[in-house]
């Protein structure tokens, strides 16, 4: 008896423990992505999305104004103003004028510069410069700093991403392509796949074995197989490239899995609920509107979710069927590998693209997750 | 008048034969319970008249319309299944409104309907709540109300008590006979595998074994006059003893003398010729009596006594070859294990069938 306790522990560990692990796997690259898309580009390229929340120390070199800004004060020329743009929080916590020693000097300290002048920084980045002869040359004298930054958010990226209607790179056209594509794409094959699993699984007909033999051999075969062909049967019917091309291609590859799920999962419904709908007189139809459906929820919003998953996702079949030379039609996922060929190094552009692509995912799966185990589990077990 | 007729009815799947020239009438106002064991074809049987399964020959009718290739919903039946069939996603009172509105019948006619199926059903309380919200009995009561609702020529009931618990299966079998009471016009067909339903509920038994009516008739006039072993046993509790006897003399009364050595004088006619030929004496556990006499039917070694209390229950020791003799006894007796005892019985509560087990009575 011990064993068998044993063995069961050990399980739910190892259970545990995997779990764990996925949820780390999941949800560290999301919440980094979710971070960095909030991040400036010097604060992306200056420290990690895990140190977004501490303030960050950076060094930095900055001119003084050039002396042609230089006044005559009470017999002494003076240069003043301030190292940081207006409205920065940083906080200089030493400084120097040579790159030799960047840190020699702390805020409020007076340094010797070469030129013979007096060069003050504040913590907060103003400075005064005086000498007793005035300042020659076209340059300002350069400042070294390491500046401390508090933890910065900005909506900027997103901004300039979805509502910035200039920007040709933005995600906005290719956001609502995608949903053009992937809301038809979702809801035509349910309600075919639908009709179709009630008379597999309720309908007498000669054929009807081997129809499903059909639809469970058509589970296997593999995308790729049928991308040409059906393109060059779009070209020739007259559907060309465009979303009605790409609506049938999504339908067409959804459909086998569609109706292999729900056909398994009406054919587990109770044979005398439908038996009693015949004694009450209903069609075939009504049977499959008025009993067979509201039944079949789990499992039509469990295919859904998957079938919104991978229209959302999907690169290959919008390349294939969709994405003309005009570009007017781009979805999300095209225009990301656009984004990563044109802006690779620009991650702040990167992190809000990426992040807009799987928010709507994770909103619908969120939203429907209950149905989808429920929803696979009752076709396969009675 | 008749209210459903099955003439020379049969069922074969392919080449099995699950059902054979059945004939049955059955009359306006009875309730009819069609028994046997599993697989006798008594489910397929109400399937057939219910519409749900085809007819390959024979003809049905009811109200005298032939109904064999009439879908179900016109047939003027309704069906009470053994797993309710309510639709789990509708209230009770959609659940009996449902082939009301399939029917686009008038909401006002819907709505009196339905009361009257709750007013008599005690559903009220419960029309708006979802089955699953409801206990076995009421979702057997839902089922039943909704087909009160449709108010058919015929009821048909597919073992409606299996699944309830022993306590609620009495309670709703009394239900069930009351609904019956107060529906003296409704004819009903009622599937039970269950003897005590079949003899409590039924105006005519119809016994079916391996695809054949075995006998049809009240449920006393089975269990007085058995047509053959089959009905003999099934009917009553513990099923009835049967005895090779070697008939004496035969008659107005029949001499028989058993194979383990028991006498007696059974009062049912039979030829003189039949004389010397070995027939089956039945008698049932419950009448048998303890007697001291020579003059004894049965003579045995008491197995396994049961003191229920009411009554006393003894299992005999079996011959070679023959099935165990069980003996019920009203009341306490002090019999012990391993003793061995002789029975008797009265002879007018004796059975007598040939040795292919068809009774004398109907022979």
């Amino acid at each position: 008896m011990s064993s068998i306790a044993g063995t069961k522990s050990r399980l739910t560990w190892a259970v545990q423990i995997s779990v764990v692990v996925l949820v780390a796997l999941w949800v560290f690259p999301t919440v980094g992505l979710f971070v960095s898309s909030f991040r400036t580009a010097d604060q992306i390229t200056s420290s990690g999305w895990w140190a977004a929340m501490a303030p960050s120390e950076r060094n930095d070199t900055f001119r003084t104004a050039a002396p042609d800004t230089q006044v005559q004060e009470n017999g002494v020329w003076v240069i003043q103003g301030n190292l940081f743009e207006a409205g920065s929080e940083a906080t200089i916590s030493s400084w120097g004028t040579s790159s030799r020693d960047i840190s020699a000097y702390q805020p409020g300290q007076t340094a010797e510069t070469r030129g013979g002048g007096r060069l003050t920084v504040q913590a907060d980045g103003a400075y005064r410069m005086e000498s007793d002869e005035e300042f020659s040359g076209r340059r300002g004298q350069r400042v070294f700093v390491t500046a401390t930054s508090p933890p910065e958010f900005t909506l900027e990226n997103y901004n300039n991403m979805l509502f910035d209607p200039s920007n040709r790179e933005g995600m906005t056209r290719a956001f609502f392509n995608t949903l053009t594509v992937v809301i038809p794409a979702t809801i035509i094959p349910i309600v075919i796949a639908a009709f179709a699993a009630y008379a597999l699984a309720w309908m007498e007909f000669p054929g009807r074995a081997l129809l499903i033999a059909a639809v469970v051999g058509l589970l296997v075969v593999p995308l790729q197989l049928a991308l040409i062909p059906l393109l060059k049967l779009h070209l020739a019917v007259g559907i060309g490239k465009g979303y009605l091309g790409v609506w049938l291609a999504h339908t067409a590859f959804g459909m086998p899995l569609a109706i292999y799920l729900l056909r398994n999962y009406m054919v587990g419904l109770p044979r005398d609920i439908i038996e009693n709908a015949k004694v009450d007189g209903a069609t075939d139809f009504q049977i499959f509107v008025k009993i067979i459906i509201p039944l079949s929820f789990p499992a039509l919003a469990s295919f859904a979710i998957f079938q919104f998953l991978w229209t959302w996702n999907d690169l290959l079949v919008a390349m294939v069927f969709l994405i003309d030379a005009t570009g007017e039609t781009t979805v999300m996922t095209k225009q990301i590998v656009e984004l990563l060929g044109t802006r690779g190094g620009n991650w702040e552009i990167l992190a809000t693209a990426a992040f807009v692509s799987i928010l709507v995912p994770l909103i619908v799966f969120f939203a429907l997750q209950r149905y989808l185990v429920r929803g696979l589990l009752a076709g396969s077990v009675k | 008048m008749t209210s459903l007729s099955l003439r020379d009815v049969s069922k074969s799947y392919g080449a099995v034969n699950v059902l054979r020239d059945i004939n049955l009438e059955i009359d306006e106002g009875e309730l009819i319970v069609f028994v046997g064991p599993s697989g006798c074809g008594k489910s397929t049987l109400l399937r057939m008249i219910a519409g749900l399964e085809t007819i390959t020959g024979g003809t049905l009718e009811i109200a005298g319309e032939r109904m064999n290739e009439v879908p179900p919903a016109q047939r003027g039946i309704a069906m009470v299944f053994q797993t309710y069939a309510l639709y789990p996603h509708m209230t009770v009172r959609d659940n009996m409104a449902f082939g009301m509105k399939i029917a686009k019948k008038p909401q006002a006619e819907i709505d009196a309907a339905i009361a009257n199926a709750a007013r008599i059903l005690q559903l009220e309380p419960y029309l708006d709540r979802l089955p699953k919200a409801l206990s076995g009995g009421q979702r057997q009561r839902v089922a039943i109300g909704r087909s009160i609702v449709r108010d058919p020529k015929v009821f048909l009931f597919d073992e409606p008590l299996s699944n309830l618990d022993a306590a609620l299966r009495v309670a709703t079998r009394i239900e069930i006979a009351q609904l019956k009471e107060s529906m003296p016009q409704s004819t009903m067909i009622y599937v039970t595998h269950d003897q005590v339903e079949a003899m409590t509920l039924a105006s005519r038994i119809v016994v079916l074994h391996g695809g054949d009516i075995e006998q049809v008739g009240a449920p006393l006039e089975l269990y007085e006059r058995p047509a053959n072993t089959f009905v003999a046993q099934f009917i009553g509790s513990p099923a009835m003893n049967l005895l090779a006897a070697e008939v004496l003399q035969g008659g107005e009364q029949t001499e028989v003398r058993t194979a383990t050595g028991g006498h007696a004088i059974v009062p049912i006619a039979s030829q003189v010729s039949d004389q010397g030929s070995s027939v089956q004496l039945g008698v049932r556990p419950e009448d048998l009596v303890l007697t001291e006499s020579d003059e004894y039917l049965l003579s045995a070694d008491v197995e396994i006594v049961e003191a229920l209390g009411e009554t006393t229950v003894l299992y005999f020791k079996p011959k070679d070859g023959e099935a165990p003799l069980i003996a019920k006894l009203p009341g306490i007796h002090s019999i012990k294990k391993g003793t061995t005892i002789r029975l008797t019985a009265v002879p007018e509560k004796l059975h007598l069938f040939t040795d292919k087990g068809i009774s004398f009575l109907y022979r």
